[in-house]
């Protein structure tokens, strides 16, 4: 426990600061523009408490969980076969990059035109965002890897599933894990963009819907909520990875 | 190696354009519905109008100055802040987890609190694209920083160089491929912020107007401004990457 604090410490005083500044803010424009720290977090728990917020946590959570399982297929399946295939991942690279520096709301009425309103489109709108930084990392991580694992491999004449299951995956897992790190919290982005344009429901639709109303206690509740989970998700992911680096 | 990428960038050429034909195909065969898509031929034909026509001039120079602020101001601020904070390795320590988690938080929901913070206008906008371009630049200087050689500063010490003359003819030029990274994607982030804001919440922008034409059924406009958009960014980001290539191969040398 000492040592946790020794450790992080640091990062503890941090977050602290920004709490203040968050306070002093509050305390110099009113709670009319920035609610306070305290009453951000007991307007959640009011939230999380009524039930007010489980059809729309329900919801996102849905449609975060579907975009999540075909960015993470999607992006390792591909960039397994572009990373094998050193043309096809030569010609593809720059496309994708340009792909991922295109500001993808630009691209949602199209999105809408063809999903409709509804799961689908939020779904379409999160693996748009999720898949290409996956793809690109699982891409790289096969083509940097050390020719010599293969190598080796094949030298004690390893049947290919061994290869795939003790060679292949355990050398880019790392890699693998920072693009899906990536990718999870841009496939949460994504979805939220989905819903604050095309929904009835979910996390987004409520920010738009207080937006709409002025209403700053509930947005900073639901911000809160949203940044709290990305983080922690964030840290696991981080943690899992530090553990393999370890092993 | 240099016969390859000629190649390679034929293959991509052939395969783009083949993509922008089989969509141009399908449309046309009204296998995708116009309601949905109209050709991308058309598309450029009528942007070529509205661009003469100069109906949404506002809107894209509203667009660009913004992008352009919200880019120098990540570009500049990120830096200065990655220079601090590298002198500060106890500060590094503490903020370097958040820095890994911050593309987790979905900025722009931030962007009420930002226009009671700054006003309705321009200012909320920009901040939301400095907001979420600094971070990538702030981290490019951090790792820059880390990476000049040792041996280049202990020669400056040599050549008894003062600290200013070490830091503007030996570290900046030393670290720079990597700030340039940082600058390509600090533009990325400045332009994807911009955009999104602009469909959020705006009466100005490419975002508003794409917004603007989708709830009225305008798609010719609406297919227009968002090609006008892709076809932007994918032209900044060719122009950027030439330059970072340049800088690349510097350092490889």
């Amino acid at each position: 426990m000492f040592s946790f604090f020794r450790k992080s410490g640091g990062t503890v005083l941090v977050l602290l600061a920004l709490l203040l500044i968050w306070q002093l803010l509050h305390i110099k424009v009113g709670s009319g523009a920035l609610s306070s720290p305290l009453a951000t977090i007991i307007k959640l728990f009011e939230m999380l408490s009524s039930g007010e917020l489980t059809p729309h946590l329900i919801e996102t959570g849905t449609a975060l969980l579907y975009a999540l399982l075909i960015a993470i297929f999607g992006g390792v399946a591909l960039g397994l076969l572009l990373g094998v295939h050193r043309l096809s991942g030569n010609v593809a690279e720059p496309i994708l990059l340009n792909l991922y520096a295109i500001p993808k709301v630009t691209l949602y009425p199209l999105v809408l035109l063809i999903f409709g309103l509804g799961l689908s489109a939020k779904v379409a709108f999160g693996v748009m965002h999720g898949l290409i930084p996956i793809l690109v990392f699982t891409m790289n991580a096969l083509r940097q890897m050390k020719p010599v694992y293969m190598r080796a491999a094949r030298t004690l004449h390893t049947p290919l599933h061994q290869m795939v299951m003790h060679v292949l995956l355990p050398a880019i897992l790392p890699e693998v894990i920072a693009g899906l790190r990536l990718g999870f919290s841009l496939t949460l982005l994504g979805v939220l963009i989905g819903e604050m344009f095309a929904s009835q429901r979910g996390l987004g639709y409520l920010i738009t819907n207080a937006m709409g109303l002025g209403d700053i206690s509930t947005i900073m509740a639901v911000a809160l909520l949203l940044t709290v989970f990305a983080v922690t998700c964030n840290a696991l992911f981080m943690l899992f990875d530090h553990r393999l680096q370890h092993k | 190696m240099k016969k390859e990428s000629w190649k390679e960038g034929w293959i991509r050429i052939v395969v783009v354009a083949g993509l922008i034909l089989l969509i141009e195909l399908l449309c046309r065969f009204d296998i995708i519905p116009a309601s949905v898509m109209i050709p991308p031929s058309q598309m450029l034909v009528h942007l070529k109008e509205v661009l003469a026509s100069g109906k949404f001039d506002q809107d894209i120079r509203a667009s660009l100055i913004n992008i352009v602020s919200a880019s120098f101001g990540a570009v500049i601020l990120g830096f200065l802040v990655g220079l601090i904070v590298h002198s500060m390795p106890p500060l590094r320590k503490a903020i370097e987890p958040l820095l890994a988690s911050y593309y987790a938080v979905p900025t722009f929901i931030f962007y009420p609190v930002f226009i009671v913070l700054l006003g309705v206008g321009a200012l909320p906008i920009i901040a939301i694209g400095v907001l979420l371009a600094i971070v990538t630049m702030i981290t490019a200087t951090l790792s820059g920083l880390d990476r000049i050689p040792r041996v280049m500063r202990k020669s400056a010490q040599v050549f008894r160089m003062r600290r200013w003359k070490t830091a503007l003819y030996i570290e900046l030029p030393a670290a720079l491929p990597y700030l340039f990274s940082g600058v390509k994607l600090a533009v990325a982030y400045a332009f994807i912020g911009v955009i999104a804001s602009e469909f959020i919440l705006s009466g100005t922008g490419i975002g508003y107007a794409i917004s603007y034409a989708y709830n009225n059924f305008e798609m010719q406009d609406m297919y227009a401004l968002m090609l006008f958009v892709l076809l932007l960014v994918s032209a900044i980001n060719m122009v950027l990457n030439v330059f970072d290539r340049r800088f690349q191969a510097r350092r490889q040398r």
